[in-house]
């Protein structure tokens, strides 16, 4: 019984068994890697289609982390005068938002990816994990063109980057798969609940500020650290202003519950994805 | 190795159909389900009031390079197994061993996104239908060939007539090369070139390239030209596993709208005109070849048996048999009256027989007409004793016998003739017909 839909190679010829369920761990992940060149394409087609009949196109990626960026300067950086670490706030507040805004993306879009694409899902197989997957990395693109404004921005503040900025890479790719871990719960749940669908965007909205976005993760009291951390995204954020901005070493008690709760998200996510894809075709 | 490409046992699907009552749940109660589910691994699927069996313990093997046909009416369970097979939807309980790389066409244009070129898509749609990146390169240009859609392959697929944009998810499709092809109706769609053009190619996939294909269609004719065997579902069960003819002669005669062949057809409740002092009260039509359920077909005979009941004694100079296409235009009228025979009828019921002896129709559905009224007392007002327009439809099957490329779709015209091929002469230069070759015809 847990050995459901596996494909055994018997000489040249594949034997598919279609049978009632599947295991509770079952990922499937030869059928992902047979399937790797529809993830590139899905990923392609979202960042083509991205800022079709647009007139900026991509510019589109540098103006909104911009924009916010100077609101939060004059709002929370002027006004309210929120600490920053001793840096500007402008950059401090920017380097946040790089890998906020790629979450948030990620899992707004990845959230409503499987409703979206339910023509594809009740007419074609695939792996329905390449749905979500997809959606959580297509985002990354604009995450590379903001990226470009930060090193402009860090010349002009003069901040000169260290060996810590070759981890952002490492950082990025627990932001993808925090960014997974919740779209695959949040797309799961939204092919029966639609109501899912239009909570994201006031979920991402909280989440902002349960993350230290506009503020220092040293301004949340000491006693409260280890719960805070179990936001994912508090890790990476803090990990993205370790890494860039030449601060002392982070907080790592954060870090550590940050990627624990992503794997418990992530593990989850998987096997709550895995019994409910079965039913997408007939719910969605 | 067995030389079987798909085996199914005992499948089931199961759907609720109270979808809404669902939706009210608790959404912890649900959550709580859900685990509870997980951890007992869904031993057994739990049985609900508001459920359907969309499938029910259906049995069938199909062996490498079949071409298999399934047939049913709407709602018969026909798309539910199609999905199952391309693993779409995961069966209630049995399960299906499946030998080999399935491509499934459950529609045409799967993925298309409109914002993408007809180049774009291509790529796109192929890698969706489960085609390598090198195998679509491979193709394109005969996919852009078949599509007929060279100039535009660099715009929007939105900017498309709904023509192009059908004829490219097709050419995308027919390209796909898997071991095991499922294909769900897609021929119902675009014009009548078309639809010949797919048809083309649907029998050069399965007959030439030696695939196993598994179609659904409620085109009998196509179903009758493209399939070797076929399987008629009904109500989820499978009922018939066999000859395509007898299986085609079923589904039709199952249909209720359609009049059966060999039954009694009970016209008086059908819209009369005439005086009705003699009137048709029931009808029965056969062909007279078992084989295909005494359905009538292309070039066959076609008897009718009509029950008249008439107030007194009277003669009839003209009854008549018609038939007329869907449209309403008249093909045939079988009229007493070119047989300069009268027909004596007594007070009651009278039995008469009319027999056409070649059917020139092509493979479709005809209306048959019923006329009755006797001419030579055309100075009684009521010589005009019956006549009904609409009596019954019936359907004009393709005998699978006949020879041919069976690529003469009914798009070809409504009547078909006995005709054959001459002569083929050869001119080294000019393009005329040979001026002799009223001589060589002669000859034959």
């Amino acid at each position: 019984m847990a050995n459901v839909m596996s494909s055994v190679d018997a000489g040249n010829a594949s034997v598919v068994i279609v049978q009632p369920s599947k295991g509770l761990l079952d990922l499937e992940l030869n059928a992902i890697w047979h399937y790797r060149e529809l993830l590139y394409f899905l990923i392609w087609r979202d960042i083509k289609v991205r800022y079709k009949q647009t007139v900026i196109g991509a510019g589109w990626a540098i103006c909104q982390p911009l924009m916010t960026m100077m609101i939060f300067t004059i709002v929370f950086g002027n006004f309210a005068k929120i600490p920053s670490d001793g840096l500007p706030y402008p950059i401090f507040v920017y380097t946040a938002l790089l890998p906020w805004n790629y979450f948030a993306q990620a899992i707004s879009r990845s959230g409503v990816s499987l409703v979206g694409n339910a023509n594809l899902i009740s007419k074609v197989y695939f792996p329905r994990l390449l749905v979500p997957l997809s959606a959580a990395t297509a985002p990354l693109m604009d995450f590379v063109v903001a990226f470009i404004a930060l090193l402009a921005m860090m010349a002009w503040f003069d901040i000169v980057p260290t060996w810590h900025a070759l981890t952002i890479p490492l950082f990025l790719f627990v932001a993808l798969v925090a960014a997974l871990a919740v779209g695959l719960w949040l797309s799961a749940l939204n092919v029966k609940y639609r109501d899912v669908g239009y909570s994201i965007p006031f979920l991402i909205q909280l989440w902002m500020y349960a993350s230290p976005v506009a503020y220092p993760v040293s301004l949340v009291p000491a006693k409260w650290r280890l719960l805070y951390g179990l936001n994912p995204m508090a890790g990476v954020i803090e990990g993205f202003r370790w890494a860039l901005l030449r601060q002392e070493s982070p907080d790592i008690g954060i870090m550590l519950i940050s990627a624990a709760m992503i794997m418990t998200l992530l593990l989850s996510g998987i096997v709550y994805f895995g019994q409910t894809e079965q039913t997408f075709a007939d719910v969605v | 190795m067995s030389d079987l490409a798909i085996q199914v046992e005992q499948l089931s699907k199961q759907y609720a159909i109270g979808m809404g009552k669902y939706r009210h749940d608790r959404l912890c109660d649900q959550f709580t389900r859900g685990l509870r589910a997980m951890v007992r691994r869904k031993g057994r699927p739990h049985l609900s009031r508001d459920t359907i069996w969309a499938l029910k313990d259906v049995s069938f093997e199909v062996k490498k390079g079949e071409v298999v046909g399934i047939i049913g009416r709407n709602g018969a369970g026909k798309s539910t197994l199609l999905k199952i097979l391309s693993r779409i939807t995961r069966p209630t309980s049995g399960y299906a061993k499946i030998h080999g790389r399935v491509g499934s066409l459950l529609e045409v244009g799967t993925g298309f996104h409109s914002e993408l070129t007809g180049r774009e898509n291509i790529y796109l749609n192929g890698a969706i239908l489960g085609m390598k990146n090198a195998e679509i390169k491979r193709n394109f240009d005969e996919i852009v060939a078949f599509a007929e859609v060279e100039k535009f392959i660099d715009t929007p697929v939105k900017r498309y007539s709904s023509g192009m944009y059908l004829r490219l998810a097709f050419a995308v499709a027919a390209h796909l090369e898997p071991e095991i092809l499922i294909v769900d109706e897609v021929l119902a769609v675009g014009d009548v070139q078309f639809q010949k053009k797919c048809l083309g190619k649907m029998r050069d996939v399965s007959k030439n390239q030696g695939r196993t294909v598994l179609f659904v269609s409620h085109n009998m004719d196509a179903i009758q030209r493209l399939c070797s065997r076929c399987l008629m579902l009904e109500d989820g069960r499978l009922i018939a596993n066999g000859s395509t003819s007898g299986a085609v002669a079923r589904y039709l005669s199952s249909d209720c709208s359609r009049a059966r062949p060999n039954e009694w057809i009970d016209v008086s409740r059908s819209n009369h005109t005439g005086t009705g002092q003699a009137r048709f009260v029931a009808v029965q039509y056969r062909s007279a070849n078992e084989t295909v359920a005494f359905q009538p077909y292309s070039y066959g005979p076609l008897e009718f048996l009509l029950d008249i009941v008439s107030d007194s004694p009277r003669s009839i100079g003209s009854m008549a048999v018609t038939l007329f296409s869907l449209s309403g235009t008249k093909l045939v009228n079988a009229d007493t009256i070119a047989l300069g025979r009268v027909i004596g009828l007594q007070k009651g019921h009278n039995k008469v027989a009319v027999r056409i002896e070649q059917l020139y129709l092509n493979p479709g559905v005809y209306v048959v007409g019923l006329w009755l009224a006797n001419p030579i007392d055309a100075n009684f007002a009521g010589a005009e004793f019956d006549y009904v327009e609409s009596a019954f439809e019936i359907e004009v099957v393709h005998l699978a016998a006949s020879k041919g490329f069976g690529l003469n779709s009914k798009s070809d015209g409504v009547v078909t003739c006995h005709f054959e091929l001459l002569d083929v002469t050869c001119e080294a230069v000019g393009t005329g017909i040979a001026p002799d070759w009223q001589e060589k015809v002669s000859l034959q």
